[in-house]
């Protein structure tokens, strides 16, 4: 109810670039690991924009990079024509209040209940009345189908329903784009259904730009407009859904249709198997 | 030899890096220490928790030390015949030594490992993490509250430990050993002083107070974000300020003395 304002005024501020996220050569390492090397993404404004990749590739890591929770060894990140890693602390939360993040566990804080927790935003950055608040906070959970639950506390929700709470929470400030990580791990086919439906229906109706992070090839297609596929810090693989379907990259291929072993091996690396069976000090 | 170099120049600079951390991570603390006050209710919620939880392990135990206190001042005194001046050995010892140092041993295993065990647990579940991407600074929200509510539990408990161990005393000394009522309280008058003694020993708890929950917060805020990177700062926690605790005891002592 407040971001159309904001958009509005947006609008009249600079012509808007196509894209809300562009990372230009990226680099970045953990320790002596290299998580990304040279990578160019673009996430387009108003679209749902995937990234996949195997675990452990570093998809947390580039959600944590593009909100400024990590900085980049070397490239740009620039989100809604901010350079990130130039603005100083103040400017980075100004910024992130027009974001909203799932993480991959919901992170409700556990000492507060449903309504407080999708309050907290509000409360912390606001001074809206008791009233108001009251009713912004009860059309998020709506939104989600939790209006019921706003009593409960975090240990007593499902998974499922957890992460709607966080997805209502992400919401409570009106962002213009929402950012979710593996929001259908670990789901049971119902509620990961409802999930799906609910990061299509929040990005159009609300006319914002989302990031998904996620494995499941299917789900991903049936809500994304483009997917980015990491793999091996690069980008292995980008387009459409049906587009990557056709595409004869072997790593792509590989991830698209979930085979055991390819390019991405099903092995970690080690020393020859029989010699290892066979040697004491290979154990 | 490169190789050695190498990792070297590798863990120095992982060394300075955490340093670095920990140091900003201990000015941003102080920084916003003052503008937290603005918000009491936050402050007033931690002194419960860290304060008022704890009062049930400072008042036992305080009894308890002080009654031994009794017994060992009345057998030690009696030997050179003046058994009356237990009152003032008492007194002096709780106020100076034992009220603040064993509050802060108590505070660090009760308070402490509480804190560290919370603060760590909200980092490992990505709820750190989660407020600052609320535009919500932990630091200023989680953290500082809690530490200025350490801050002020602590020379409070050392109080209480303290008057509840001269009860101790008198109970034993007084009641079951029969020293005299009159000369238990009226020599200690004269013989503790205000400035010497007992805010010499309100300043070593304030000082613990400081070091333990700074401590805690640190742990916490810090600890690995898993279930076992947790366990270790709570016992860190305690290690670590029971020593810091100790050596921080001695040096106030030798320089006030
Ligand atoms: N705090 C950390 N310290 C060191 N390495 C980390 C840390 N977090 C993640 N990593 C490493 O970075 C890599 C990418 O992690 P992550 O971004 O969580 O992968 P994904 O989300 O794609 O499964 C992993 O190999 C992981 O071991
Ligand atoms: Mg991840």
């Amino acid at each position: 109810m407040f971001g159309f304002h904001r958009k509005a005024s947006h609008a009249q501020a600079a012509p808007e670039s196509e894209n809300i996220v562009e990372i230009r050569g990226l680099w970045y390492s953990r320790g002596s690991k290299r998580i990304f090397e040279d990578v160019d993404i673009d996430i387009r404004r108003g679209d749902v924009t995937a990234i996949m990749g195997p675990s452990g590739t570093g998809k947390t890591t580039l959600l944590r990079l593009i909100t400024g929770q990590l900085v980049p060894d070397r490239g740009t990140i620039v989100v809604d024509g901010k350079d990130i890693s130039r603005l100083s602390r103040r400017q980075l939360y100004e910024l992130r209040k027009d974001m909203g993040m799932l993480f991959q566990n919901g992170a409700l804080l556990t000492d507060l209940n449903v309504f407080e927790n999708v309050a907290f935003p509000l409360r912390e950055h606001t001074d809206l009345p008791e009233r108001l608040i009251r009713h912004i906070v009860l059309i998020k959970l709506h939104a989600v189908g939790l209006r019921g639950a706003w009593s409960l506390m975090p240990a007593e929700l499902s998974g499922g329903m957890a992460r709607r709470v966080a997805l209502a929470r992400a919401m409570a400030m009106d962002p213009s784009m929402l950012i979710y990580d593996e929001p259908f791990g670990g789901l049971d086919p119902i509620s990961m259904g409802v999930i799906v439906r609910l990061v299509r229906r929040m990005n159009d109706a609300l006319g914002i730009s989302s990031i998904v992070v996620s494995h499941d090839v299917d789900e991903i297609s049936a809500v994304a407009d483009r997917s980015y596929l990491i793999s091996d810090g690069h980008v292995a693989g980008y387009g459409t859904p049906t587009e990557l379907e056709q595409n004869r990259n072997d790593v792509v291929r590989q991830f698209m249709t979930g085979m055991a072993d390819g390019p991405v091996p099903f092995h970690y690396p080690g020393p020859d198997y029989s010699e290892q069976l066979l040697t004491r000090a290979g154990r | 030899m490169k190789d050695l170099l190498s990792d070297a120049w590798f863990t120095a600079r992982e060394f300075l890096q955490t340093f670095g951390a920990s140091q900003l991570f201990l000015l941003r603390l102080l920084m916003l220490t003052p503008r937290a006050l603005l918000r009491p209710g936050l402050i007033v919620q931690q002194v419960y928790a860290t304060g008022a939880m704890s009062l049930v392990i400072i008042m036992v135990s305080g009894l308890f030390v002080g009654m031994v206190l009794g017994l060992q001042g009345v057998d030690t005194l009696s030997r050179f015949g003046s058994e009356e001046a237990v009152g003032t050995f008492a007194g002096l010892s709780l106020i100076k030594e034992l009220g603040p140092v064993v509050t802060a041993l108590l505070f660090a295993g009760r308070a402490g490992t509480a804190l560290a065990s919370e603060i760590g647990l909200m980092r490992a579940t990505d709820q750190l993490s989660g407020m600052e991407m609320m535009a919500v600074d932990p630091i200023k929200r989680i953290v500082v509250p809690r530490f200025i509510g350490g801050v002020i539990s602590m020379p409070l408990l050392a109080s209480v430990f303290t008057a509840v161990g001269l009860f101790g005393a008198y109970c034993v000394a007084v009641i079951v050993m029969g020293v005299d009522k009159g000369e238990f309280w009226s020599q200690m008058q004269p013989n503790v002083d205000l400035v010497r003694d007992v805010l010499n020993g309100t300043l070593k708890s304030f000082v613990f107070g400081v070091a333990a929950s700074m401590l805690a917060v640190f742990e916490g805020y810090n600890a690995i974000p898993t279930a076992e990177g947790v366990g270790r700062a709570t016992t860190r926690t305690v290690v670590i300020t029971s020593i810091v605790v100790l050596v921080l005891d001695f040096m106030i002592t030798a320089f006030t003395l």
